[in-house]
């Protein structure tokens, strides 16, 4: 499963895209930065309703393959930028997240 | 690499919105150097987590990476207040984290957790008052 397929499967928003081909292995959700980073795994979907600038950050260190913001939440245009910068895809959800794990789910 | 290659980073204490970025540096390092993706993961995601530990524990510090083709080695100095309790410090869920970093998404207290998991091998110096050291080691997957 790429991230394209994901974004035209679940009708995500494309906030960041500078990868669509990347290969999605499995999920996380959480919102607490240290749980992503320990527990989190290479080429995940990261699910969360985070989104100050350090989300970047740790996408980009844990090696997720996307994040997905969940709930519509509000991003800032700068966080935006810096994923474009540092080549991570951001995604954005109307659903809440548990909705949102359990289609991503069913894909994969 | 029989000599080590080093790298030298200051970490801001007042800038949280530029907390991580030698982290991120030393990704992009390891990455030009060909380490293997697990390796570089361990060593920038431990790196990230004592990066922001001194930002937001030690009004900042500096960070030294050495490495060598089969190690890798982070050490991360701060002249901040010091760990009182190293072993409860280690506990996962442990935290003196402020609300104000708290709704960052930080002070969950795993992140000496996860730079003690990711390692090989950390060591803490700390004396109360006039900082902390914490050294990690890496070795590379081959
Ligand atoms: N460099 C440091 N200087 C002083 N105290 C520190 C330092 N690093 C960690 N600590 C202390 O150890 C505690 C536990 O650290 P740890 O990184 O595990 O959790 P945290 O930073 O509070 O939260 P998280 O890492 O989950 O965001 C901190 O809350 C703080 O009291
Ligand atoms: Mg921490």
């Amino acid at each position: 499963m790429t991230v394209s397929r994901l974004i035209d499967e679940l009708d995500l928003e494309v906030l960041s895209l500078p990868f669509p081909d990347r290969e999605i292995k499995g999920g996380y959700t959480g919102d607490l930065l240290s749980w992503v980073m320990g527990r989190a795994k290479a080429d995940n979907v990261w699910i969360t309703i985070m989104t100050n600038i350090n989300v970047v950050a740790v996408a980009s260190l844990s090696d997720v393959a996307a994040v997905v913001i969940a709930e519509n939440a509000e991003i800032g245009a700068g966080v935006i930028k810096k994923a474009e910068e540092q080549g991570i895809n951001i995604l954005r959800s109307k659903c809440p997240t548990y909705e949102t794990a359990i289609a991503v789910a069913k894909l994969i | 690499m029989s000599e080590a290659i080093s790298f030298r980073f200051l970490i801001d204490g007042d800038d949280f919105t530029s907390a991580g970025n030698a982290s991120v540096q030393v990704k992009k390092m390891l990455r030009q150097l060909n380490f293997d993706a697990e390796t570089i993961r361990r060593v920038s995601v431990a790196m990230y987590e004592g990066e922001i530990n001194m930002v937001i524990h030690a009004n900042g510090g500096s960070a030294d990476v050495n490495v060598w083709n089969d190690r890798i080695e982070v050490v991360l100095a701060d002249s901040g207040p010091g760990i009182p309790d190293i072993d409860l410090a280690m506990q996962e869920g442990y935290s003196t984290a402020k609300d104000n970093i708290r709704s960052l998404g930080f002070g969950a207290g795993m992140g000496l957790p996860n730079m003690k998991r990711y390692s090989d091998d950390m060591k803490i110096t700390t004396e109360l008052g006039r900082g902390t050291t914490v050294t990690m080691s890496f070795f590379v997957n081959s």
